[in-house]
């Protein structure tokens, strides 16, 4: 089958029920989305497909064809994506392992809601972070759509 | 299957040091400099190579700095922080700077010549500042003493600063680049003077971490992303019950599915290993197949029996009496006012890094490649080569990052082994990756201790503590992980927080009971300390509240001798404005501890509905870590702690039923989200003059500082952990 991702085709053979995940991270060698539960709990495999953020672990590859994949691999249009920058510009990761999936996850978020509340992001990132970068997300969100945390979250 | 390089395809290949060191020579030579305990080894590590002359830090010609770091990264930024001691004092241009591991192979060949490689107990920065401090001061000199020679001067008029090094009187200046050559033939100093902290100009800055511009595009290779030429990959089942073995298996229809090269038990039958051309394939195999186990007799042991056992520990008569004990208890509570007493209860924990377990292993004729994610690269050598009955110097060990450790991946563990033991079964060459399961790690970890404290103490008609008594009973780390003998029977760590209380109490009887089960045990992010002060610091505030007495000034109270703690309990309380009341409704609850060489507190404001639902309104976090290396770093050690002590205050509980664990992922192991993150305020409070732990030391307080302020808000004392057991949860 063929897969667009990050806006180059992939022709692939494998099984139509074998995830997604796995044809990024095994089959086409691009090892940025993660495994970490399996059971679209955590978030860490979030990938987008035709914008929308999607835990790729539970997504049959056959799903995804003919839409639009995009992996962190692919977010950025220039060199850094500006979700990337922030995350720099706020030392957000620590050991870095959920932060794909946390990138794609707020791209997306910033992408429909320019300027989210905090009522926005607690519903949108829902990923999972057990070094606990939590407050770094929250204002690399916040600092990207220009806002300041509410008070009560604050 | 054979592959021609041992270079995983998706890592950029890093010159070896000997490729650096011709490359560097082939533009004018290189100097390398390091230093590490004892001095004999380090002779060894530069034996070993006659171009070397030290071992920490390397200078090219075109003036970057390399410095290497020995421990691992796993989020807690000392791949960061560490090399910052000794730029430092090197007085390096920290731009020019670059970090890089320190090759284990090596390490081991050189009878460990970078010293400790263990990335644990909150140590990496305390364990190693002095040589590292060193290691770049001596590099310093040694440069200062090749320009001397260089332009003719005296070496005391020379002065080092960001990198570029200057004689006033003359003008002449030079990078270190240029100087290398000649600064490598300079005498190594006997000794350095190490700075003055008033003259740090890289320590103590929030210097941006080095490993988070990989972590945020994808490209950052930890251990699950290696990927290698011909490689195959593994999926696992563990007997669930621990200490069982499989006793039968029909793999017959799975070996005829797509992709399947072989099923076998591994480890004495204790796992059953479906190898495949892809681990989505392994894994959908290996669920197919049915395996009958051996319980190896446990299978009856359940989270009732296990309480029976820990409580029959309190009751013990030959528990270990702690070494400081004093006076005479019995008679204490005898003459006390007042006698309270209570008992506490913390289940086990899973550490469940976001990573999850695994190892990619390539036995060759030239050796054993591992790639893992570890936090002692050269323990992950040990067991692969006792796994496989060769010297760890045969095994090389390649560093990544890991996804997370806390206690996990620390010493020797068990993917190593197994990840070698599949690859001993496969054709010589092939590289295969072994990949447990997020339900393997759950059912299959190395828990937070399973323990039971009772505390007894008698106030007397002043209010003064008179006596205070301890009883834990509780799994040994050092007995049953590190397999070690257990002094006097006391195991330091399930004492921790009790071998030295901040409080004066004139008459001390504590004392350690060891219980040893079938579920394995492990250091936990925090420890002991992640549990003791559950129950020190909320028994302490059961005596404020008989006493009548609030609790900070019953604590301040009660600690006259210990300075810092006193301290870092008063900063904590200034940033919380404890002493002007908090709004109507909403409650305040403190703690202290003294963890991993610094000093926390911590104060949690929340209020309570009618319903049990919880909103925290803030907490207050504050640290006397001594000196700070990296504050921003500190900071964010001392917010992720929030989340792994609330997570564990809530929901935190691993179960045993049928002699197995009960959760089996995230739905059923929960972790906090970032919905439920408070507001958290850190406070760095540093007195200077000592080195002590960030990693873990931020969660020690805040279990109980939470659990006080609930106790304020509603009037329960929560002694038994989780708290959601009690209709709690956080809104």
């Amino acid at each position: 089958m063929e897969l667009l991702v990050n806006a180059q085709v992939h022709e692939v053979d494998v099984e139509d029920e074998m995830p997604l995940l796995w044809v990024l991270r095994d089959i086409l060698d691009m090892k940025g989305t993660k495994y970490s539960c399996g059971i679209a709990q955590c978030g860490a495999c979030t990938v987008h497909i035709d914008g929308e953020p999607v835990r790729s672990c539970v997504l049959p590859v056959s799903a995804a064809v003919g839409k639009t994949i995009t992996t962190i691999e692919g977010l950025a249009q220039d060199a850094m994506h500006p979700v990337q920058e922030a995350w720099i510009k706020h030392q957000v990761p620590q050991c870095g392992y959920c932060q794909s999936g946390q990138i794609m996850a707020a791209a997306s978020l910033l992408q429909k809601i320019p300027q989210p509340t905090d009522a926005d992001i607690d519903a949108a990132m829902s990923n999972i972070c057990r070094c606990g970068t939590y407050a770094r997300i929250r204002a690399a969100i916040h600092d990207l759509a220009g806002t300041a945390p509410e008070v009560a979250k604050a | 299957m054979s592959t021609s390089s041992n270079t995983p395809s998706n890592v950029s290949p890093k010159p070896t040091r000997r490729q650096f060191l011709l490359a560097s020579a082939a533009i004018g030579g290189g100097f390398t400099l390091g230093f590490a305990v004892p001095a004999g080894k380090v002779r060894a590590a530069e034996a070993a190579d006659p171009t070397r002359v030290n071992i920490w830090v390397e200078i090219a010609t075109d003036d970057t700095v390399i410095i290497r770091y020995a421990r691992s990264e796993m989020g807690q930024g000392s791949f960061t922080s560490a090399p910052q001691l000794v730029a430092d004092e090197l007085d390096a241009n920290w731009d020019q700077v670059r970090i890089e591991y320190v090759d284990v192979n090596e390490h081991l060949r050189t009878d460990r010549a970078w010293g400790d490689m263990a990335t644990v107990g909150s140590r990496t920065i305390r364990g190693s500042q002095e040589y590292l401090r060193t290691a770049g001061a001596t590099a310093r000199a040694m440069l200062v003493s090749a320009a001397a020679q260089q332009w003719g001067v005296p070496a005391s008029e020379i002065t080092v600063s960001n990198g570029i090094v200057a004689h006033a009187a003359s003008g002449k200046q030079s990078g270190f680049g240029a100087l290398a050559a000649l600064a490598a033939t300079q005498p190594v100093p006997e000794s350095v003077t190490l700075k003055d902290p008033s003259q740090w100009t890289i320590i103590g800055q929030s210097v941006p971490r080095r490993d988070i511009p990989a972590s945020v595009d994808g490209s950052q290779v930890y251990g699950i992303d290696v990927s290698l030429p011909g490689m195959v990959y593994a999926a696992i089942a563990q007997s669930p019950v621990f200490g069982g073995k499989v006793a039968d298996f029909d793999a017959e229809s799975a070996r005829t599915k797509r992709g399947i090269i072989d099923v076998f038990t591994i480890d004495d039958d204790t796992a059953l290993v479906v190898v495949a051309d892809n681990w989505w394939r392994a894994k959908q195999a290996l669920d197919a197949i049915e395996i009958t186990w051996d319980e190896a007799g446990n299978g009856n042991v359940d989270d009732a029996s296990l309480r029976e056992f820990f409580r029959a520990g309190l009751d013990a008569a030959d528990a270990a009496p702690l070494p400081n004990n004093a006076g005479n208890v019995e008679d204490a509570l005898d003459g006390a006012t007042q006698v309270i007493e209570a008992e506490y209860f913390t289940p086990y924990l899973s550490h469940s890094p976001m990573e999850p377990m695994g190892a990619t292993v390539q036995i060759g004729a030239d050796g054993t490649q591992v790639w893992t994610s570890t936090q002692s690269a050269d323990a992950v050598a040990a067991e692969v080569a006792g796994a496989l009955g060769i010297a760890p110097e045969l095994v090389t060990v390649h560093r990544v990052q890991a996804g997370g450790g806390f206690g996990r991946r620390g010493g020797t563990g068990d993917y190593g082994k197994q990840a070698a033991l599949v690859a001993q079964r496969l054709p010589m060459d092939t590289p295969v990756k072994l990949l447990w399961t997020r339900e393997e790690d759950t059912q299959h970890g190395f828990y937070r201790p399973l323990a039971m404290y009772r505390l007894k103490a008698g106030l007397d008609a002043n209010n003064n503590i008179v006596g205070w008594r301890t009883r834990i009973a509780s799994g040994s780390l050092m007995a049953q992980r590190i397999g070690a003998p257990l002094p006097n029977g006391i195991d330091a760590m399930a004492t921790e927080g009790f071998t030295r209380l901040p409080y004066r109490v004139a008459n001390q009887d504590h004392a350690y009971m060891q219980r040893a089960t079938h579920v394995p045990i492990g250091f936990w992010r925090t420890v002991g300390w992640s549990q003791t002060p559950f129950a020190r610091e909320q028994f302490i505030d059961e005596l404020a509240h008989a006493a009548g007495e609030d609790p900070l000034a019953f604590r301040l109270r009660h600690m006259a001798e210990d300075e810092l703690s006193r301290k870092i309990l008063e900063a904590a309380a200034a940033e919380a404005g404890w002493n002007n009341a908090p709004a109507a409704g909403v409650f305040r609850g403190i703690a202290t501890t003294e963890p991993y060489g610094s000093f926390t507190a911590a104060v949690v404001e929340l209020s309570v509905d009618a319903s049990g639902g919880i909103k925290i309104h803030r907490i207050v976090q504050a640290i006397d870590s001594g000196h700070v290396v990296n504050p921003d770093n500190v900071v964010a050690q001392l917010q992720g702690a929030t989340v792994w002590a609330l997570s564990a205050a809530m929901w935190g509980e691993i179960n045993i039923e049928r002699g197995r664990v009960k959760q089996a992922n995230f739905h059923d192991y929960r972790l906090l989200r970032i919905a439920e993150m408070p507001k958290v305020d850190v406070v760095l409070a540093p007195t200077g003059g000592f080195w002590g732990g960030v990693g873990e030391p931020g969660q020690a307080p805040l279990l109980p500082a939470f659990c006080n302020a609930l106790f304020a808000a509603t009037g329960k004392r929560l002694r038994e952990l989780p708290l959601y057991h009690q209709g709690f949860r956080l809104v």
